[in-house]
């Protein structure tokens, strides 16, 4: 009979492990030059974790099914070292694994956080508020005017907080509420939380990134497909949680330079 | 004995709220414009992309409304009051309603008295969450999703109020909560009527979001009528 569970427990675990270590599941369209890197590390990661759960069970069955029959008066024994080193194995066993997955991932997270954009990269300052994202572009001067969050009026359109009728700077900023950005060239974002944590994803973007508040961050990107996309919030924030979204808008240069000539009018 | 006093009261006060409801009838009237001069914001679309229920509602996007001009300089969204004067009036038991409606308030900038009771309706396919921001008087945000029953509720204090949606930023609009019965607010071409007004003296005082207050002193005798105007200056910013 413990033979028989052993056996079982090995098919379980052969049977469950299997579509981990394959995942054949639908990706999302993959729109950004840096997204097969993240791919690449989630698919590395679902087959060493699939991997290690099957090792793992594997090892289970093959006790069960070695040591279920105890003959009457047989001894139990012990690994060398006792429980001592079977938690500095399992320490280190654990470590390697998680440092590992690290140091595979590190280049596709340095390719969007650590390495400088390249000079012509557009600027997008995209802000979070309960429960709604605002953007902003600096305008034909480059130069984003500066927050004054005393300044904010949303009646009156100032998601922001800009003060133009003091800082020269905020005159020709444009503020939107769906981000429009230039397929093939770097993007810039720049994430500014108004009030709580929100975060940023796009899923075909392959970014996924919290706003947190007191703390301006910066990642950069390049889009590669025209179409529209939904950014959502994916950091509960909030009664309108579920309702805080926005649209991002890759275009080819020519329609983006109308789509800003546009919205600039507006201001 | 009682069986006759109580007829003869009510015949007393009958007559007493004839005669005083004829008066007020009867009284002077005042009128006139708001106007601005100089250059206003420029009122700029709104995007409710997020909220496909009420973009839809809209075939054009909506401008924002903390200044709204109409032809001839005319300044809309003006509360044209007695603020000085007139006696306190009760409340009439008829609800002032304010609604939300293609995630925009309706009226923009609502009139009512001190302990009118107020009616706060929800016609979206979306919830919104109502938050008046008063300063005097008791402060309170109540949300209400689609197909909610109104929200009633007042105010025990005049007190101009702006009134802000927690869930969609954009959504601005604004209560005056007003002593007297005495109150207009000026239409598309800034114009307004203080209609009955016993004989006397008044303050006349204009009150718009952006631009602040103006009073003037204007004096009723008889059932004249008066014209009063407004000047507001404008900001571009």
């Amino acid at each position: 009979m413990g033979k028989l569970f052993g056996v079982v427990l090995a098919v379980i675990a052969l049977v469950s492990a299997y579509p981990i270590v394959m995942h054949h599941y639908v990706q999302p369209v993959d729109i950004s030059t840096h997204g097969h890197a993240i791919d690449e590390q989630l698919s590395d990661t679902m087959a060493e974790a699939g991997l290690s759960f099957l090792g793992a069970q594997l090892l289970l069955a093959f006790f069960v099914f070695k040591f279920s029959n105890r003959k009457p008066g047989a001894k139990i024994s012990q690994l060398p070292g006792g429980a001592k080193l079977v938690v500095a194995a399992a320490f280190i066993l654990v470590g390697t694994e998680i440092l590992a997955l690290g140091v595979l991932g590190q280049k596709a997270w340095a390719e969007v956080y650590f390495t400088s954009p390249k000079p012509d990269a557009v600027q997008v300052q995209a802000q979070a508020g309960q429960f709604a994202f605002y953007f902003r572009y600096p305008g034909i001067d480059g130069k984003f005017g500066p927050l004054h969050p005393d300044k904010i009026d949303e009646g009156n359109a100032n998601y922001f907080g800009l003060d133009p009728a003091n800082d020269v700077e905020s005159r020709d900023d444009v503020v939107t509420g769906e981000m429009a950005i230039p397929v093939n060239r770097e993007v810039q974002l720049l994430m500014h939380a108004k009030d709580v944590s929100h975060s940023f994803y796009v899923r075909e973007l392959r970014i996924q990134q919290d706003f947190v508040p007191g703390l301006d961050l910066s990642l950069h990107f390049t889009a590669t497909k025209v179409g529209k996309y939904e950014i959502v919030c994916t950091q509960l924030c909030g009664l309108g949680h579920y309702n805080m979204k926005a649209y991002l808008n890759v275009l080819s240069q020519d329609d983006f330079d109308k789509w800003m000539k546009e919205k600039a009018s507006q201001q | 004995m009682r069986a006759k006093v109580i007829p003869i009261t009510a015949a007393v006060t009958l007559i007493f709220a004839v005669g005083l409801l004829h008066a007020r009838a009867g009284g002077g009237t005042v009128s006139g414009k708001v106007t601005y001069e100089g250059t206003p914001a420029k009122p700029k679309p709104i995007d409710m992309s997020k909220e496909p229920s009420c973009a839809k509602q809209h075939a054009t996007p909506i401008t924002t409304e903390t200044v709204v001009t109409g032809p001839n300089n005319s300044l809309e969204n003006v509360v044209v009051y007695i603020s000085a004067g007139a006696p306190d009036d009760s409340a009439p038991s008829q609800p002032a309603k304010f609604e939300q409606k293609g995630c925009q308030y309706l009226p923009h900038v609502l009139a009512f008295q001190v302990n009118q009771p107020l009616e706060v309706v929800n016609d979206d396919q979306t919830s919104h969450n109502i938050h008046p921001l008063p300063k005097v008087n008791r402060e309170w945000n109540k949300s209400q999703p689609s197909g909610s029953p109104a929200i009633v509720d007042k105010y025990d204090k005049p007190e101009f109020i702006p009134v802000k949606c927690n869930v969609h930023p954009w959504m601005h609009g604004n209560f005056a909560v007003l002593k007297n019965s005495h109150y207009a607010v000026s239409g598309e071409d800034g114009g307004f009527k203080l209609p009955n007004l016993p004989p006397g003296k008044y303050t006349v005082t204009a009150w718009h979001e952006s631009y602040g207050e103006q009073s003037q002193e204007v004096t009723i005798a008889g059932s004249e009528a008066k014209t009063v105007n407004f000047l507001f200056k404008a900001k571009p910013y």
